[in-house]
């Protein structure tokens, strides 16, 4: 065993240590063993001794396996090649035990035996096997029901929150939504085909509990349109402190109605009397904030459907970005065919005009908002904006004169 | 395996095949939940059916030896089922109340945490480091432990004013995309790469090396027989993109390297819109295997925070309050050139141009 000073003061304090835990592997696991010495080695001189990845994968896919190789690959032969494999995660990460007892067997056999639960995209991560492993290893999985995820640039594995199997704010079927766009671009998943990565993910509601806003080229988050349903026995019962604010989980004993809820109410749409809460639902933004602090006493309102934004990625390369709002509403239900004209329409005119390694929001950005809109045939909305423009220098295409000579304003399609 | 149908293009499982018997009975018709104390939340369906979940730390990076582990605390109390949280946490789903108690005890012999609930620190998203990534300036696995271990008196308590989502990516690639988090920890290199120009020829297309490059750096070499580039260093803000297309430009620096601490962001629209975490910390040193610059500062951060925030005000929203020159001078801070964006499209909009602002 590679002796490992600087790690082990990694062992103690409270929370779990992966050092304790990989050292439990290492002792059968020679590659473990030596993925510990070429950690304590970086630990020592500060630096990555993983070189550059290389091209490797499975028969006929081109994505999901993310080649690595060890510079020290005399020091620590377990490192020789050590890649990873991505594993598409089941919709919302439900597990049985059953399950990944069967993937831990096939990770036993083929790999190192040291999982990510899981990668930032979502997927269920495999780190470290050989070169030589990754096609009878991912056989293994197929013929258990598993498959690889995305890399490089094609369709990611899209995820998406705990959605209806948990949570009662679930605007949507999260689910559902995310395991049939998986299946329907599985083609697109596996074999790279776009100018740089494209990931999706669904949010039920604007908390947005998967990051949707931040980390997906194309964001869906629940919304209703209609009327908050209020409870109000139940809303005098915050107020007498029976119920607690945010359903127990706060240092706070009891809930100030006005100054917590009303007061910090972004649109100054609710009031309360003492004895009665109103909402000017018209003016409610569906921040969530009210619904949060009293989930016993106010739901969303029953007409619901889906946002759909576009354009995040992290600051790589031209600053970062949080997706837009290009669709308000959109109903939403099985088997979401709008949402796939609409994603596929995005993804042909991403694929036509992008840059290699441009995500669609730096195209947008580079090509226009409104090219962007009309190519995918979606209609400008004031919804889509901050606020409009502050400058005067805006284009007038052919399309305005003749909607113009047509009695039609500019503002809307029809 | 040879002889096998080999199959292809079958996409995860349907999430069904893993939910338990009381998810599917009342799928889409819970009606509210409660927080019994951090980490234990109770879901109430419109059946009356109850649901616990009982949340979990996990250092995200586990073992098949602790993935089986899990599976067998979740066969002994809840019929095996249980799920992953987007912040690499795992949820234990009992449907027999009379189990919580036990599995709790169960919990607390193993040395697991529970927490991460409500008004509390919750898990680290979080990145490779050194342990399986070939561009990072800072180790993953190493900090997020120092860092939970410091403050891990409000992993299992609702003693925060708001949630606190802390997040870190271990390069400027930030495949963590922690860029909306209350805290994001950063690596970044502070180093231009430096050209190999005998392997470049070899290793890299020269046109998309150029092309890499966001601040338009990297030009020809004018030496037409080296087939390399030259980078213009006064340019270059060691983004590392150049290196992930061309390995024969590597930029790190073992002494140079380091943390910067980005704070204010959330994806929530609760309240306020959704916001970028903004530069509180330009560098702070690489100092394994305990960083503890990296926890002091980060501790001086959140303490401020919780001492000043008014009741359920993110990170975010309380520094907007008292505005980032208060947030500089309560947190002790200073103030640098590199707090001011000069990073195109961005920039602009944070140059203040208004008479509103504290001395």
């Amino acid at each position: 065993m590679h002796k490992t000073p600087l790690l082990d003061q990694l062992e103690s304090g409270p929370y779990p240590s992966f050092v304790t835990d990989l050292k439990r592997l290492a002792a059968t696991k020679p590659q473990v063993d030596d993925l510990l010495g070429q950690l304590e080695r970086s630990y020592k001189e500060k630096i990555t001794h993983w070189k550059h990845g290389g091209i490797v994968g499975v028969l006929g896919y081109g994505s999901g396996i993310i080649g690595r190789y060890s510079d020290l690959p005399d020091e620590f032969p377990g490192l020789e090649h050590f890649h990873t494999m991505r594993i598409n995660h089941p919709s919302a990460w439900f597990y049985t035990s059953q399950a990944i007892r069967e993937l831990c067997d096939i990770w036993d056999q083929y790999g190192s035996g040291i999982l990510n639960m899981h990668g930032a995209t979502g997927d269920l991560i495999f780190l470290g096997t050989t070169t030589d492993n990754l096609e009878p290893c991912f056989q293994a999985l197929t013929h258990k029901g598993w498959d690889i995820g995305g890399s490089g640039s094609a369709m990611r594995s899209p995820s998406c929150c705990v959605g209806p199997a948990r949570c009662e704010w679930a605007m949507y079927d999260t689910l559902e939504a995310c395991y049939e766009l998986t299946q329907h671009f599985q083609f697109d998943l596996h074999r790279p085909s776009y100018p740089y990565k494209y990931k999706l993910k669904f949010s039920g509601c604007p908390n947005d509990c998967v990051a949707a806003v931040a980390r997906a080229d194309q964001s869906m988050i629940g919304v209703w349109r209609d009327d908050i349903k209020i409870d109000q026995s139940a809303v005098q019962a915050y107020a007498g402190g029976e119920l607690k604010p945010r359903a127990g989980a706060t240092p706070y004993d009891k809930l100030d109605i006005k100054a917590d809820v009303v007061d910090l109410c972004p649109t100054g749409c609710m009031s309360w009397d003492g004895k009665k809460l109103t909402i000017d639902n018209k003016n409610c933004n569906h921040c969530m904030h009210c619904i949060n602090l009293m989930p016993q006493a106010l739901k969303p309102g029953s007409e619901r459907g889906v946002t759909i934004l576009i354009g995040s990625h992290a600051p790589i390369l031209e600053g970062a970005q949080m997706s837009w709002v290009i669709v308000p509403f959109m109903e939403f239900e099985p088997p979401y065919d709008e949402l796939k004209e609409l994603t596929e329409k995005i993804i042909e005119w991403w694929a036509e005009n992008g840059k290699n390694r441009e995500r669609i929001g730096e195209l947008i950005l580079r090509l226009g908002m409104r090219n962007f809109l009309e190519a995918v045939e979606l209609p400008p909305v004031p919804q889509s904006v901050w606020r409009p423009r502050a400058n005067p220098f805006f284009f007038w295409k052919q399309a305005d004169f003749d909607a113009e000579a047509a009695g039609r304003k500019y503002y809307t399609t029809k | 395996m040879a002889e096998a149908e080999r199959i292809t293009d079958i996409g995860p499982p349907h999430y069904s095949k893993f939910l338990p018997p009381i998810i599917k009975e009342n799928y889409g018709k819970w009606v509210s939940h409660e927080i019994l104390e951090p980490g234990v939340l109770k879901h109430v369906a419109e059946s009356g059916a109850e649901l616990y979940s009982v949340r979990v730390a996990s250092p995200r990076i586990i073992t098949t030896i602790r993935a089986r582990e899990i599976c067998d605390v979740a066969d002994k109390f809840c019929d095996g089922y249980l799920r992953f949280t987007s912040r690499h946490n795992f949820e234990l789903l009992v449907t027999d109340k009379a189990k919580l108690a036990p599995l709790k005890e169960e919990l607390a012999k193993r040395g697991w945490p529970i927490g991460g609930t409500g008004h509390s620190l919750t898990n680290i998203v979080h990145t490779q480091g050194w342990i399986h990534c070939h561009t990072p300036a800072i180790d993953a696995s190493g900090i997020v432990k120092s860092v939970m271990d410091d403050l891990f008196e409000y992993f299992g308590t609702h003693q925060l004013p708001a949630q606190v989502r802390i997040s870190l990516a271990c390069c400027l690639n930030m495949c963590g995309a922690v860029h909306c988090s209350d805290i994001a920890i950063c690596g970044v290199h502070r180093t231009p790469p430096k050209v190999m120009h005998d392997k470049l020829r070899h290793l890299c297309e020269i046109p998309t090396t150029i092309a890499s490059c966001p601040t338009g750096a990297i030009r020809p070499h004018p030496d037409k027989t080296l087939k390399s580039v030259i980078v213009n260093e006064e340019r270059c803000m060691y983004c590392g993109n150049c290196y992930t297309m061309c390995p024969a430009m590597p930029c790190f620096d073992p002494e140079k390297g380091g943390v910067a601490l980005l704070v204010g962001g959330k994806v929530s629209n609760a309240k306020s819109p959704p916001m970028f975490s903004r530069l509180a910390v330009p560098w702070i040193p690489n100092n394994p295997p305990r960083w503890p610059e990296v926890v002091s500062t980060i501790r001086k951060i959140l303490i401020k925070y919780a001492e000043g925030a008014n009741k359920y005000e993110r990170v975010a929203e309380w520094i907007e309050r008292i505005g980032w020159e208060k947030f500089f001078e309560v947190c002790d801070i200073p103030f640098t050139f590199q707090h001011i964006d000069d990073y195109k499209f961005q920039a602009y909009d944070t140059y203040r141009t208004s008479m509103h602002f504290k001395f």
